[in-house]
């Protein structure tokens, strides 16, 4: 019986979860399309609904080209290597409901470790694929994953100080329950946590290669840069691999920072937590898509500075913020000592980052002769 | 020296990532617009729906017929003049000729390949008889290089009333050359006779 | 342009060094242009531009062809601006053969040329930003502005690119019905679609980090090297060929040339901007002040065109820059000696030293913010 039930969860994660795939790759290009003026694909079915399965069937019959040169074994691995672990992050994320899957003791550290391995495998492709572009990709990926994995660790950290455990699960109960019995007590709402989030945001962007931290496919640059010599079915699954990251990610920071399945007001709580996690969830890879749309690629020394000058010592900050808001029992002297902190940083920052890049004033002359 | 009259000055946000929300809401303002505004949504879904071409508009060359036999309307003298003044050299030009051997002022082949045409119509500019127009027919791929996308003349000549259809202004203008022109020969040819 | 010791140091370190050909086929060199470059790590040491793959032999054919039977190949230059191409060879022809072209057909001129300046810089900056990696946001939106003055031009001319416009003492035909109420429209439109890019772009934090003090060229290597245009004048040199030349009637506007003060590729970004603004005021005042009258010279032979022995240098501002022809005539319909100075190409010949030290994901924010188009670079 207990297997039958876990089976059955699996079954409705993992189906869940390809669904969204299929989704949200249909919704990228739709979301794209109007963000610039266009209507996106509306060929294939209703409105377009059909695009990826006619996109899936495109990619299993496009031929399979793997360079001469290449190493096979692991061209061939590498978009596996993607995949896999992607798949296991979806096993402890706190749907709630009675659907999560297992309640690690241990859930953001099996996280961590886990989701790092798609640096292993992003590094597998270029290297494997004997193309000088390919190899500057999986460079750039490794310099950029092992950096943003630093503030990433170091933000999950907040949440797990306060809550005092690094279960997941306990993370979201712990964030459950009303303040004045509207608000509900969900870490985005204290200085530390807003900051928290938008790091994690930032980075999770970063870990998860997108714009604008595409550096590694760097198109304008670098071609594709570790996808270059992939086609078919293998690039799928590593756009797949990439979109399971978004999920994960997403899923993280729903879990840490926006309460898990809570619902935003104790009206709306008949409906299950799941459909509030995932609705949270569907908002945040709305975000991620529509800051694809808007933003430039960093360059590689800046992307360094961001992480290195900008993210690891916000977040100590924001470490410290968290105890001071934990000690001085929340309520309005954290708000002031944790937010004054914070704020205090943020200046500094802004002060380094603007005064040290760029001259950022210019003046034009309107030359009349 | 220089009179430099004024200047813009270009101070930049004062807080880190401003100008990224800012440039964000940009983006919002034109996706949640293109469900609303129409202004926002300005692709055409082209197979299904077309535009409508300006009268001006140009793609290759067609010969002109009046009334409604092709052979006996033509307009074309095959004079050459476009043939020599085509830039990319793709209109070729074959005179009628009689039992003597001796041109006629017809053509009996004539060609334009519109895989070399440029769509300049500096063919129709010279063109002494408005015997040459310029079509607007587009999307004419075929699946051989050579002789599909070699016009000959039968499928160059189309009637007046084509051409009237499709630039009202510059078929009048036109159709009044060769009417002002057919009235000068007549009194050419009456004053002949008088005289 | 390297020095010998820096070509020491380059075979010293080359054991680490990394050879990429960037081109003929990637996605952001602008058509078939390659760079050779040689990186230590993510830094540029060394990069070789190579051109001539779409080279056509466009000198070579217009000597082969009549004066009025070039004018659509010239179209084909600079395919963005075919307008300002047609302008600046029939300038040229009329400076050999001493035509006189009327006014009507000089402000018509002035209008499309500056129309032809805005779609080329709204095109410029979408490809800019292409270049740093937003996906096709700013270039949709250029094009979507781009293709309301394409629309101008096809229900003027007849094609939207290839517009084979201008003739030898004036223009080829008036303009339809309600068109210049149409160009008023689209006039008056702009500013507000230029406020859109500026809030979306000019504060925005990446576009500033990446385009500041990046491929910077001082004002005095600027003309040392001969670059003209936006890439000149960001480099705070004023010179524009319509206020130095004022050909055409480019006497007659009030309009005043945006001067950059670094050079980098900020500076070239922000002044198209502030170019399209002083655009849009010349074409203000031209499309309100649109004399009547013949809009060709009727003295002026364009068939069979033999003007008479000697030589004559047309220049014009064209968006990219100074787009000079240099005609000698022997008598015969066809020019004896035919030469395009494209502004494509002079401003290129400086982008290794703009590239050298910088960062090879620069390279292309340098390649795009010169604004080249490989027709007229390899003509």
């Amino acid at each position: 019986m207990w297997l039958v039930i876990i089976q059955l969860k699996i079954g409705i994660i993992l189906t869940f979860f390809s669904l969204l795939f299929a989704v949200a790759s249909l919704a990228e290009r739709k979301i794209l399309a109007r963000i610039q003026n266009r209507r996106g694909p509306n060929r294939v079915g209703p409105c377009g609904l059909f695009q990826p399965i006619a996109d899936g069937i495109k990619m299993l019959i496009k031929e399979d080209v793997v360079p001469r040169k290449a190493d096979r074994a692991l061209h061939f691995l590498a978009p596996i290597v993607m995949v896999a672990p992607m798949v296991l992050l979806f096993g402890i994320l706190p749907y709630g409901g009675g659907l999560t899957l297992v309640d690690l003791e241990v859930g953001l550290l099996f996280f961590f470790a886990v989701s790092s391995v798609s640096e292993l495998a992003v590094f597998m492709a270029g290297w494997s694929s004997a193309n000088k572009y390919s190899v500057f990709g999986a460079m750039r990926a490794i310099a950029q994953m092992v950096s943003y994995e630093v503030p990433l660790v170091l933000v999950a950290i907040t949440p797990v100080m306060v809550a005092g455990s690094l279960s997941l699960v306990h993370m979201v109960e712990d964030q459950a329950g009303y303040a004045i019995g509207v608000i509900p007590n969900w870490f985005v709402l204290t200085p530390w946590g807003i900051v928290g989030f938008l790091l994690l945001f930032v980075t999770s962007l970063a870990e998860a290669n997108r714009t604008p931290f595409d550096l590694p496919e760097g198109e304008s640059e670098l071609v594709a840069g570790h996808l270059t010599e992939y086609s078919g079915f293998k690039y799928a699954l590593f756009f797949m691999g990439e979109y399971f990251g978004i999920f994960a990610g997403s899923g993280l920071a729903v879990a840490l920072f926006l309460g898990g399945g809570g619902a935003p007001l104790p009206l709306l709580q008949w409906i299950p937590p799941y459909l509030w996690f995932f609705v949270k969830l569907v908002v945040l890879v709305g975000i991620v898509i529509w800051v694809r749309a808007s933003l430039p690629r960093m360059r590689i020394d800046q992307l360094m500075d961001l992480c290195w000058k900008g993210l690891v010592p916000l977040a100590f900050v924001n470490l410290i913020a968290a105890a001071i808001w934990h000690y001085s029992g929340g309520g309005w002297q954290g708000w002031i000592l944790a937010g004054g902190l914070l704020v205090g940083a943020y200046l500094m920052l802004n002060r380094v980052v603007l005064r040290s890049r760029c001259s950022w004033e210019r003046k034009y002359y309107l030359a009349k002769s | 020296m220089e009179r430099m009259a004024s200047h813009y000055r270009k101070s930049g946000g004062r807080w880190l990532g401003s100008g990224i929300l800012r440039g964000m809401g940009v983006t919002l303002k034109n996706w949640i617009g293109s469900y609303f505004d129409p202004s926002r949504l300005v692709t055409v879904c082209y197979p299904g729906e077309r535009l409508p071409l300006p009268e001006n508009s140009r793609s290759f060359p067609f010969l002109i017929y009046d009334g409604d036999d092709p052979e006996a309307g033509l307009r074309c003298v095959a004079c050459r003049i476009c043939e020599k003044e085509c830039p990319p050299e793709c209109i070729h030009i074959e005179n009628e000729r009689d039992e003597n051997g001796k041109p006629r002022k017809r053509p009996a082949v004539f060609d334009i390949d519109i895989s070399v045409c440029m769509s300049c119509q500096i063919c129709v500019e010279v063109c002494p008889f408005d015997a040459i127009e310029m079509d607007q027919i587009y999307a004419i791929s075929t699946n051989a290089r050579f002789e599909p996308l070699r016009l000959h003349k039968e499928q160059l000549l189309k009637p007046n009333e084509y051409f009237r259809e499709l630039s009202p202004t510059r078929s009048a203008a036109a159709d009044a050359r060769r009417e002002a022109e057919r009235a000068k020969q007549a009194k050419k040819k009456e004053a002949g006779k008088k005289g | 342009m390297t020095s010998t010791e820096e070509v020491e140091s380059i075979s010293e370190k080359s054991e680490r060094l990394l050879n990429i050909s960037m081109g003929p086929q990637h996605p952001s060199t602008h058509g078939v242009f390659r760079m050779k470059a040689v990186l230590d790590g993510e830094t540029v040491v060394k990069l070789t531009p190579v051109f001539g793959y779409l080279h056509r032999n466009h000198e070579k054919l217009a000597e082969r062809t009549s004066y009025l039977g070039n004018m659509p190949y010239t179209d084909r230059l600079d395919y963005f601006c075919s307008l300002t191409n047609n302008w600046a060879y029939a300038l040229s022809v009329e400076r050999l053969a001493g035509i006189e072209v009327p006014e009507r057909a000089e402000y018509l001129r002035v209008i499309t040329a500056e129309l032809t300046r805005l779609q080329n810089h709204l095109a410029f900056l979408g490809f800019l930003l292409n270049d740093m990696g937003v996906w096709a946001t700013v270039l949709i939106y250029g094009f979507r502005e781009r293709e309301k003055i394409l629309d101008l031009f096809e229900s003027l001319t007849g094609a939207r690119m290839m517009c084979n416009y201008m003739r030898f003492g004036g223009c080829r035909c008036d303009v339809p019905d309600g068109w210049v109420e149409e160009a008023k429209r689209i006039t008056d439109e702009l500013p507000g679609v230029l406020d859109e890019l500026e809030q979306l772009l000019t504060d925005n934090e990446i576009v500033v980090a990446r385009t500041q003090g990046v491929g910077t060229v001082p004002g005095r290597k600027a003309i040392n090297a001969g670059l003209t245009g936006p890439v000149l004048r960001a480099s705070g040199v004023n010179y524009d060929v319509r206020k130095v030349d004022s050909y055409g009637v480019y006497d007659r506007f009030d309009f005043s040339v945006p001067l950059g003060s670094v050079g980098d590729c900020y500076d070239r970004f922000m002044l198209r901007l502030l170019e399209m603004r002083q655009s849009l005021n010349i074409l203000k005042a031209a499309l309100n002040e649109l004399p009547s009258g013949p809009i060709i010279n009727p003295k002026a032979k364009n068939r069979n065109l033999r003007p008479p022995a000697g030589e004559a240098y047309g220049r014009i501002e064209s968006p990219k820059g100074e787009l000079g022809f240099y005609l000698v005539s022997d008598k015969s319909g066809t020019p004896y000696r035919y030469r395009v100075r494209p502004p494509s190409l002079v401003n290129l010949t400086l982008l290794e030293d703009m590239c050298v030290g910088q960062k090879v994901a620069d390279v292309v924010v340098i390649l795009g913010s010169i604004d080249i188009i490989l027709g007229e670079v390899d003509r």
